[in-house]
């Protein structure tokens, strides 16, 4: 089967969880002999060969063509200029940014120009570049044969839908995230009409958790039976033995990931209150950057553990497998979590976790304590347990390990292909 | 005889490097040497050199009628010492020539004031001895506190300690419709002569020198000597207190900041009735007219006048509380680090650095600061903290066990 899929970004140039579960989904499916031709915005020339890279910058497009004038009336409304970063803190996005518009100087933006520089970024220009890759996706689309169209969240929604229409092909839209997850109640209007429109164009979904599933059902009204949960997996079940060790007496317990709204830093830091209270010797380390970082770092004030409550900023390299490597207990408290792959990465270093209920992990993490991510009294009794029982803790890593043998790719990939099979047949 | 007090705060901080959670239980040196080093260097070069000179010569040219005074911190001594010795050597020649008057502060320019009353007196101890040591057995009779901070309490204190005069800012809120141009008395032991900063004319020559959106830019030697001339014949001294860095960084060069203090003499001595002293001259010679109230704890710094620069906020109170917490168990310990590391962590900039004020003063306080926000200064701060804490922990139980 000769698959046609959209992504936004592919390791090793990533700034969000996306790239990581495209590629391996990717190298999943090479395991089954599928043929993908896979799109991004903008390539770097250092990816993996794992299919067959097209990069949408090198597009030409032929604007006098009737059917693509057309997209271009029903996209051109997509060109707001919007400060919307779905996967960044306002740091990050400064960056990003700053980065975008000294990268595009010379670069000729004009909307009559053939070919169009995408930056691949989540900047400034996110949504005048979704368009544009919308409009490129439909010229790949008659240029390179396929069966099927598979797009990866609402960035590359439009360039499926586009791509679609074109071959008339079957649509596969992956929810690898929602609006509601990124935002809470507050969506962006326009995000969201995106979403909507992708997964009502789409013949099937693949939802990465029953969690996600939910939200599509209740959220976005689509009928249950045109969605199906592929949970995502881990590149590489195997232990980490780490050679690093930790300098200071006292246990570990941290929490790794985007201090945003999504990711319930807050939960944390009540947690780690009440666990000093009972055993001052621990101590708790909030590694990542986002938006409420300085409100963190003012709560820990105000609260006095500041000797007993660290900040390490964003961690990258060795540093992120060190920080799995010292811990004694690992928490993800998100709010919402379509999937979260960083407790996986724990329990490779062997490191007891303890997950929200409202994540899609925890629909395949079995050895793991399970709280409500408001429940602080519940959270930090799990991170004493964790501490201080030893049982519990050993247990976990001996189960956990076991479990994650199970979540491979290949059986991802596997399931995915049958999805392909069945929606093929449904249509006429 | 009408006069003018000139003093000169002196100081640098250790400046913490980078010291990430990672380093804690392992790393224990927390000095950024490169960058304490190459910013001594910088500003030697462009003010304590330069300037030192240029004072050396007005003074030497005027047969000590103009004369000056500083308060040199303890950090910025042992900096000297480390990274600056031909700077050491030009303070020493000034001093030397019998017209330039040292302060007495806490060695490593603290809160402690306002925390500990023994932490207080052993800092400005080991200050004394740093002074006595580097100049020559000189031994300070007058006291300026960390940033002017002074209050009836801490002034009483120092009255105890046995000086005669001490230096605060002429606050306008305490100040009322009083002048800043009198010698005034402690309010609990009037033996304690209190000298107030002039704080229009101080911070014209130390802020707003340069400034060319100010009114009155440029400062000329010969508007500056009006406006001295405007003070009321019956008040007696001026007392221009600023950093030392005034000149030649914080005004550099090129504004003129050099000639307009190399004429500055001249004009004061033919063209006012003014002439120059140290503090201890000012304390001794000029009548005290009453008491002054500072029940609550003012300084120099800020639009405000008070302590928000430093504490106040929960960044500032947790790093503070958490610091001072160890007091008790820094005494019990022997070890020539520790009292070093204990000492150089109570400087006032690393708390400088955690203020939260973006919108009135910020502007200063980032000038000021090594970090990107306040809230990375309370992080790496935390974090050298917590190893400090380690360390205090393994010591006490060597020494228990021993």
């Amino acid at each position: 089967m000769k698959v046609l899929m959209f992504g936004w970004e592919f390791p090793p140039h990533i700034s969000g969880g996306l790239g990581t579960a495209c590629y391996g989904l990717v190298k999943g499916m090479a395991h089954h002999s599928q043929d993908i031709i896979f799109v991004v915005p903008k390539l770097w020339g250092d990816e993996e060969p794992l299919a067959d890279f097209v990069n949408a910058s090198d597009i030409t497009i032929d604007y006098r063509e009737k059917r693509f004038k057309k997209f271009w009336k029903n996209l051109t409304y997509l060109e707001v200029s919007s400060f919307l970063v779905p996967y960044l803190g306002p740091d990050e996005f400064k960056k990003y940014t700053d980065y975008t518009i000294h990268d595009r100087t010379d670069v000729d933006e004009s909307v009559f120009s053939n070919k169009f520089e995408f930056s691949g970024k989540y900047g400034k220009d996110l949504m005048m570049e979704v368009s544009r890759y919308a409009l490129v996706a439909a010229h790949i689309s008659k240029a390179k044969e396929h069966d099927i169209i598979h797009a990866h969240d609402w960035l590359s929604f439009p360039a499926g839908i586009a791509a679609k229409e074109i071959s008339g092909k079957p649509l596969i839209a992956h929810v690898h995230a929602t609006e509601f997850d990124r935002s809470g109640e507050s969506v962006n209007q326009v995000v969201y009409d995106i979403e909507r429109s992708g997964m009502h164009a789409a013949d099937h979904i693949v939802a990465v958790s029953q969690l996600t599933k939910n939200i599509i059902i209740n959220k976005y009204g689509v009928s249950a039976n045109k969605i199906t949960v592929l949970h995502n997996a881990v590149l590489d079940a195997s232990i980490i033995k780490s050679s690093y060790k930790k300098k200071v007496p006292e246990k570990i317990v941290t929490f790794l990931g985007r201090i945003t709204f999504q990711k319930g830093p807050e939960y944390f830091v009540e947690a780690a209150k009440k666990v000093i209270e009972r055993d001052p010797n621990v101590r708790f380390v909030m590694a990542g950057n986002g938006d409420l970082l300085n409100r963190m770092i003012n709560r820990v004030a105000e609260l006095r553990m500041g000797t007993k409550f660290h900040f390490t900023g964003f961690l990258k390299g060795d540093d992120v497998d060190h920080m799995y490597a010292i811990s004694d207990v690992y928490v993800m408290p998100s709010v919402s979590e379509p999937f979260g792959i960083s407790p996986l990465e724990a329990v490779r270093h062997n490191t007891p976790v303890i997950i929200s209920k409202q994540s899609g992990v925890a629909e395949v993490l079995n050895n793991a304590i399970k709280i409500d991510f408001w429940d602080i009294d519940s959270m930090a009794d799990a991170i004493f347990a964790l501490l201080h029982y030893d049982g519990i803790s050993r247990m976990f890593k001996e189960l956990g390990t076991e479990e994650l043998k199970k979540l491979k790719w290949e059986h991802v990939a596997e399931k995915l292909v049958t999805v392909y099979q069945k929606t093929l047949q449904q249509i006429p | 005889m009408r006069t003018i007090c000139f003093y000169f705060q002196v100081h640098q901080p250790y400046r913490l490097k980078p010291y990430r959670f990672f380093d804690i239980g392992e790393d224990h040196h927390y000095w950024d040497d490169f960058s304490n080093r190459s910013i001594m260097r910088k500003v030697a070069q462009k003010c304590y050199l330069p300037m030192n000179a240029l004072l050396l010569e007005l003074i030497n040219k005027y047969n000590g009628a103009f004369k000056v005074s500083f308060s040199i911190s303890g950090t910025f001594m042992d900096q000297m010492q480390a990274y600056a010795p031909d700077v050491l050597e030009s303070f020493q020649k000034l001093v030397a020539t019998g017209h330039v008057e040292l302060l007495n502060e806490t060695f490593s320019h603290s809160l402690a004031s306002l925390k500990s009353k023994d932490e207080f007196k052993d800092l400005v101890y080991k200050h004394q001895a740093k002074i006595k040591e580097l100049f020559n057995g000189y031994t300070p009779k007058v006291f300026r506190n960390t940033e002017l901070i002074y209050s009836d309490q801490i002034g009483a204190l120092v009255a105890e300690m046995g000086y005669d005069a001490m230096l605060t800012e002429g606050a306008k809120h305490i100040l009322g419709w009083k002048s800043p141009n009198y010698v005034y008395l402690n309010s609990i032991e009037p033996k304690l002569k209190i000298l107030l900063k002039n704080f229009q004319l101080s911070d014209d020559i130390a802020f707003r020198f340069g400034n060319k959106a100010w009114n009155d830019y440029p400062l000329t030697t010969d508007k500056f000597i009006d406006w001295i001339n405007a003070i009321p014949n019956e008040e007696e001294t001026l007392n221009l207190f600023m950093d030392y860095e005034t000149f030649g960084e914080h005004q550099w060069a090129e504004t003129g900041i050099f000639d307009f203090m190399r004429h500055l003499p001249e004009a004061v001595f033919t063209k006012t009735n003014f002439g120059f002293s140290t503090p201890s001259e000012v304390a001794s010679k000029i009548s005290p007219v009453g008491k002054i109230h500072v029940p609550i704890p003012i300084s120099w710094a800020d639009e405000e006048r008070d302590l928000t620069a430093w504490l106040g906020n929960d960044l500032q109170d947790e790093a503070f509380d958490r610091l001072y917490d160890l007091e008790k168990l820094v005494n019990t310990i022997d070890d020539e680090e520790i009292q070093r590391d204990w000492r150089y962590l109570q400087t006032s900039d690393h708390f400088y650095y955690m203020c939260t004020k973006f919108f009135s003063d910020g502007d200063i306080h980032s000038y000021f600061s090594p970090y990107d926000s306040p809230y990375d200064a309370f992080i790496n701060f935390m974090n050298v903290l917590s190893d400090f804490m380690i360390r205090l922990k393994e010591k006490t139980k060597t020494l228990t066990e021993a």
